[in-house]
């Protein structure tokens, strides 16, 4: 796996060209920083790796000795605690649901949100400059402010507990922050760009599809994975408008409330969050370096 | 995944953007019926319609909705001012969960801030950089759900019996290499709070870590090579040069931060459901709207998020402005 898109800032030429700075080696005197930097990575990993550990043990000995203990003999491994959550505890249809909730809430909001950004950026109209304030705004804006209204709506369209409504929920929910972040990058192609796409008679239109989106794809990737990570991983808008429903109900509401009815059975917990992991953690490796410029770019979402 | 489900997915995901692409091909053939002069007057609010339509349905009109119920009475039948914010911020339950959100702000914020940094700098030094930033990063892409069991795991205790083994990694630490009484993290009301604000630092640490680091590599090698020759010690240079140097990036980090930990829920919602004197007010925001069903206090609640948020609000439209005009 390649792990260098990570230390590439925003600015990604820079760096590479550390100048002046003699290329630094294993000393007796950097022993505490090695030590320091290793420590402290042991702990942001071991609660990870405890948890994959305690999901392929037997439930007898995880509620008996340490997830460590697995690694001295008799090494006791299983695939059980996966076939019995998949099974029997509504996982694979949460795995399912969540795929049903966060792909269209990841695709409509960036759809929606291009066409306003580029209006934002290139196009003239009174209140333009007004309007984009209130986006910033709204970043910083708690949406516990909206639950009960949107409920509310929700009910007398009788949008509550569908798909649709969640879909159209995260949308607005996502659409500051990605008209925010696409502003800022349609903002920064250059004026000569469009100005002779003008003269050759280009239209908006066309110099939407044929020029911003192509050039784009960077940004519009960072935020497909925000977007896909956000509701994939949103536990509160799941909860107040799909309701308790486990028909509907997406990865994150079915692990809460497996914390509630399987209490002490780590073996199936640790599993579980497991298998709510995997998808994420495989889109957050494969496009780490779309996820880091995105970040870099919009660091201001709330 | 069942026929029905597919079709509806495909048609969310391909069809919505093909009809606003069809809407934005059919107006814009509408638009250039027009006499030329009205036309660039017209297209903006097309190209930005749908968009401020949902922010308007999902966020503006909420907003105010929300801050009308909080001042109303619980059946929403009669105007009652500011009565429910009195009676929310008497409420015992509701100013332990103000105390709490201040010590997540506070010392959430600041550890995320401390960890980013210190790790940001310490792996600028070492040859293996891009790995121990990668595992560190990656809690960021797990859900807050999965990191509430993940930490539950790490917290669990068992009572200090002959024949029974810690099974929680932090009390096994704790038991067999300090020699100290197991702790039951999660509901000991000394640290219970520091459990779950940690479990979140564990998350967002990679978050402050990468941008500070990207920060970190826009610093001039030439500024403390230059105060490491007048004899600097590398002490001296971190605080006096580094962190001066940083201080802005570590502030934008900080907002975001100070917003997560006013809204934070879904950690305390997994571990403790706010038992122990753990609750937050966005949790007890959700359980006065569906467990009491309460909607003004609920939007009192809601509106105090509110009112805690706009000081950060305030700096990020003004930070904004400011960079506008340096474009």
């Amino acid at each position: 796996m390649s792990v260098a898109p990570v230390v590439a800032p925003p600015v990604a030429e820079a760096p590479v060209v550390t100048t002046g700075k003699e290329p630094r080696h294993f000393t007796l005197g950097s022993l505490p920083l090695h030590v320091a930097l290793i420590l402290l990575t042991l702990i942001w990993i071991v609660p990870t790796l405890g948890l994959l550990v305690s999901s392929f043990r037997p439930g007898f000995l995880v509620s008996r000795t340490g997830w460590w203990t697995a690694f001295a003999p008799p090494f006791q491994f299983t695939l059980q605690n996966y076939s019995d959550v998949l099974q029997s505890n509504n996982l694979f249809a949460s795995f399912l649901n969540s795929l049903t909730i966060a792909i269209p809430a990841s695709v409509i909001p960036i759809a929606i949100a291009a066409f306003a950004a580029y209006a934002f950026s290139w196009m003239r109209f009174p209140f333009r400059n007004a309007l984009f304030l209130v986006m910033v705004g709204l970043l910083a804006v708690p949406l516990q402010v909206t639950l009960i209204p949107v409920l509310s709506m929700f009910t007398a369209l009788h949008l509550n507990g569908t798909f649709i409504g969640i879909w159209l929920a995260h949308t607005g929910y996502g659409l500051p922050f990605a008209i925010y972040l696409l502003r800022n990058f349609f903002g920064a192609l250059p004026n000569d760009l469009f100005e002779s796409a003008s003269i050759d008679g280009a239209g908006p239109v066309t110099m939407f599809f044929r020029l911003v989106l192509p050039l784009s794809v960077p940004a519009l990737a960072s935020l497909g994975i925000f977007q896909f990570l956000w509701t994939w991983n949103d536990l509160l808008v799941a909860l107040v408008y799909l309701g308790g429903d486990p028909a509907v109900a997406p990865m994150t509401v079915t692990v809460a409330n497996l914390v509630g009815s399987l209490g002490q059975s780590y073996e199936l917990l640790t599993a579980a969050a497991f298998v709510s992991m995997a998808l994420p953690l495989v889109v957050f490796l494969a496009m780490q370096r779309y996820f880091v410029r995105g970040m870099t770019a919009g660091a201001v979402k709330g | 995944m069942d026929a029905e489900r597919l079709t509806y997915l495909v048609a969310a995901v391909v069809g919505v953007p093909v009809v606003l692409v069809l809407y934005i091909l059919f107006t814009d053939w509408l638009i250039r019926r027009l006499p030329p002069g009205q036309q660039p007057k017209i297209r903006p609010w097309v190209w930005v319609g749908p968009a401020l339509l949902l922010v308007g349905g999902f966020l503006i009109y909420p907003g105010i909705a929300t801050a009308w119920i909080s001042l109303l009475t619980s059946d929403g039948k009669s105007f009652v001012g500011l009565a429910n914010f009195g009676q929310v911020l008497s409420d015992h339950s509701v100013l332990i969960a103000i105390r709490n959100n201040l010590l997540w702000l506070v010392f959430y914020t600041g550890l995320v801030l401390t960890f980013g940094l210190v790790l940001a700098v310490l792996a600028d030094r070492v040859p293996y950089e891009g790995p121990v930033k990668s595992l560190i990063f990656m809690p960021m892409a797990v859900s807050f759900v999965a990191a509430g069991l993940i930490w539950s795991f790490m917290y669990q205790f068992q009572p200090a019996l002959p024949g029974v083994h810690q099974t929680g990694t932090l009390n096994a630490v704790w038991v067999n290499l300090l020699h100290q009484q197991p702790i039951a993290w999660t509901i000991d009301q000394r640290v219970n709070n520091f459990a779950l604000i940690f479990a979140a630092v564990w998350v967002w640490t990679g978050f402050a870590m990468v941008i500070t680091s990207a920060a970190l590599k826009g610093i001039p090698p030439e500024l403390t090579e230059a105060a490491r020759v007048d004899g600097a010690t590398e002490l001296q240079v971190f605080f006096r040069i580094t962190v001066p140097l940083l201080a802005p990036t570590l502030t934008v980090i900080g907002t975001t931060l100070v917003i997560f930990a006013l809204k934070a829920f879904d950690i305390i919602y997994v571990m403790t459901n706010g038992l122990y004197n753990t609750d937050v007010m966005a949790r007890r925001m959700y359980a006065e709207m569906f467990t009491s069903q309460n909607y003004a206090r609920s939007a009192a609640i809601a509106m105090l998020l509110l009112l805690a948020v706009i000081p950060v609000l305030a700096f990020n439209l003004r930070r904004f402005q400011f960079q506008e005009s340096i474009r």
